[in-house]
């Protein structure tokens, strides 16, 4: 039986009917693991033995007829930027190659407390800067609806393993799209929850006031489901929201009757896909006949936000990244003296992508540069900012593509970062605007997945939930699986 | 050009990063680029605008000064790539 291409909230049935038991279906996802990972290699450090473990824990408890939670016993990935106690956390950096953090991020913490079961970690670009896997410093991960596409990033590699029935579920973070695009490449469900709405100890930091944790999963009610379970206040993240956290699956409501849908139209930028273009039209045609109201809207700073972005994100990225020095965890190369101990730490270890970072946010904070660069970034996103407030003003969601295409081969924009910056074009300014927003399949373009895109205010995940759970029932994308040794 | 290879060179100081000649002019080249794309941000008016470095509305979030278990030392020095006597060690950084 191939449990590995069910859905959580299934697999929970099946778990608690004693159907299957949670050590039979954790070795179903163990077994794919062993049959694909050599094509997708989502994984860099698997850990089948404590799942295996944790699994029997979820057995025992069921046995003894205890209620167990919706992720009990459910398999899943974690991206490997997400500290994880006595398993390496690498962010896919040779720099942090041999790194095993001392303490559990706080969703590790949840999640154990849930009794899930944690398949592995999962592949990444290079401490979360990219949007394909290409930049992480061990390998590239696979899009398993073609082996010769990219998967998307920088989560690649909790998309892909989710997508080729790896996972279930996963945790991914998201910087700038991080989150969305891999979902939307993978033809899954991303969300970015509100910032400060999960809590971010314990993810190793890329840019501080972007980064946010969210699920990876096949549906609407598994976000929902996973939301439950790692949202809430966290007195370790002093930017984490002190607010109750609703049941998020009480607003998986097939009605959308009266919602107002706001259309930017600079989201629609020149260099989108056609294919990609009359998935998102006809899926806000199809919101409309379900009762959905829609409007075109003008957010007319989406296309500084870009250029914002790039400015704004390496700049903290490079103070964040200070801390690798060879002083107190990480590799260290011996230098001359302790500066030179440092260079060649860091020349050494860190990817070209992460260098060119560190380099572009070490010059837009220096001294006679900062104004010009990261005090006008930081201006600039006060006005993007604006945008989506006007914009809430007159519209429940906002509905654009995820990204202006399906995803691309693996080598295709790996030698100019600034194509590659140009996917992220319609998931940053949400980022920048701390806003949370959902990333859904609504149709395929020459057979691979596209990416729909939804965005609320502030705190409005269940309307983006609500709006989701409304799209994915009344059409069929969510139910396809990636054909990964098909098309190889 | 935005920026030079001796400007490059300098942020790779500030950096902690060293570069062979081949690619500090690769750098160069690549951020130029970028910097160039960021010059759209010239074209708006922002000398009234607050800048923003946080969308939340947060200050000074404070917690009662109460003593918790914090990390102990051996797993604090667990990950140092040299340690002696309970401290990480690290190359002499004065002169005597």
């Amino acid at each position: 039986m191939e449990l590995f291409k069910y859905t959580a909230h299934q697999l929970h049935e099946k778990l608690v009917s004693k159907e299957v038991s949670a050590v039979e279906l954790t070795k179903n996802v163990l077994a794919r693991v062993d049959a694909v990972e050599n094509d997708v290699k989502s994984y860099i450090t698997q850990t089948g033995d404590s799942a295996l473990a944790q699994a029997e824990a979820v057995d025992a408890k069921i046995k003894q007829g205890q209620a167990i939670s919706m992720l009990a016993g459910i398999p899943g990935a974690l991206k490997d930027n997400i500290c994880t106690q006595g398993i390496k956390t690498t962010c896919a950096s040779k720099i942090l190659a041999e790194f095993v953090p001392p303490y559990n991020a706080t969703v590790v913490e949840k999640l154990m407390t849930a009794d899930t079961v944690i398949i592995g970690k999962a592949n990444m670009d290079e401490f979360a800067m990219g949007g394909s896997t290409e930049n992480s410093g061990f390998f590239t991960t696979h899009n398993p609806w073609d082996l010769r596409a990219v998967p998307g990033g920088s989560s690649g590699g909790s998309a892909a393993a989710v997508a080729a029935g790896q996972a279930i579920w996963s945790l991914g973070s998201d910087t700038g799209g991080s989150i969305r695009q891999p979902a939307a490449y993978c033809g899954l469900v991303g969300m970015k929850p509100t910032y400060g709405r999960v809590s971010r100890y314990g993810l190793v930091a890329y840019a501080s006031s972007l980064d946010q944790i969210g699920p990876i999963t096949r549906d609407v009610t598994d976000c929902a489901h996973v939301l439950n379970i790692i949202c809430g206040h966290d007195a370790k993240d002093s930017t984490s929201i002190n607010t109750l956290v609703p049941d998020y699956t009480k607003a998986l409501v097939n009605n959308v009757k009266g919602l107002k849908i706001g259309l930017p139209r600079e989201y629609f930028v020149s260099g989108m896909d056609s294919e990609v273009e009359r998935a998102i039209n006809k899926a806000i045609e199809q919101l409309v006949a379900l009762g959905a109201e829609y409007k075109e809207i003008s957010m007319p700073h989406t296309e500084y936000a870009l250029s914002a972005y790039y400015l704004l994100a390496p700049a903290e990225a490079s103070t964040n990244l200070a801390r690798y020095d060879g002083v107190s965890f990480g590799k260290r190369v011996e230098g001359n003296d302790i500066v030179d101990m440092y260079k060649k730490t860091r020349s050494e270890f860190f990817g070209a992508e992460v260098k060119r970072r560190i380099m572009l946010g070490t010059y837009a904070l220096s001294a006679g540069y900062q104004d010009a660069y990261y005090l006008k970034a930081l201006k600039v996103r006060t006005l993007v900012k604006q945008d989506f407030d006007k914009a809430f003003e007159n519209v429940d969601v906002i509905i654009t593509p995820t990204a202006p295409t399906t995803a691309f081969r693996i080598g295709e924009k790996a030698n100019d970062p600034l194509a590659m910056y140009l996917q992220d074009v319609c998931t940053i300014p949400v980022n920048l605007a701390g806003v949370p927003a959902v990333s859904i399949p609504c149709g395929f373009a020459a057979n691979m997945p596209i990416g729909l895109q939804i965005i609320a205010k502030p705190l409005a995940e269940e309307t983006l939930i609500r709006t989701a759970y409304t799209f994915e029932q009344n059409n069929d994308y969510h139910k396809g699986f990636a054909t990964l040794g098909e098309v190889k | 050009m935005r920026i030079t290879c001796k400007d490059v060179a300098n942020v790779a100081l500030l950096s902690r990063l060293e570069f062979s000649e081949s690619e500090i002019e690769t750098f160069t080249g690549q951020m130029d680029a970028i910097l160039q794309y960021a010059e759209v941000l010239n074209k708006l008016n922002v000398e009234n605008v607050e800048p923003m470095a946080h969308v939340l509305p947060l200050k000074n979030v404070m917690r009662a000064d109460e003593a918790k278990p914090s990390l102990p030392r051996e797993l604090a020095l667990s990950n140092a790539p040299e340690q002696e006597d309970g401290y990480f060690k690290v190359p002499k950084i004065m002169e005597g």
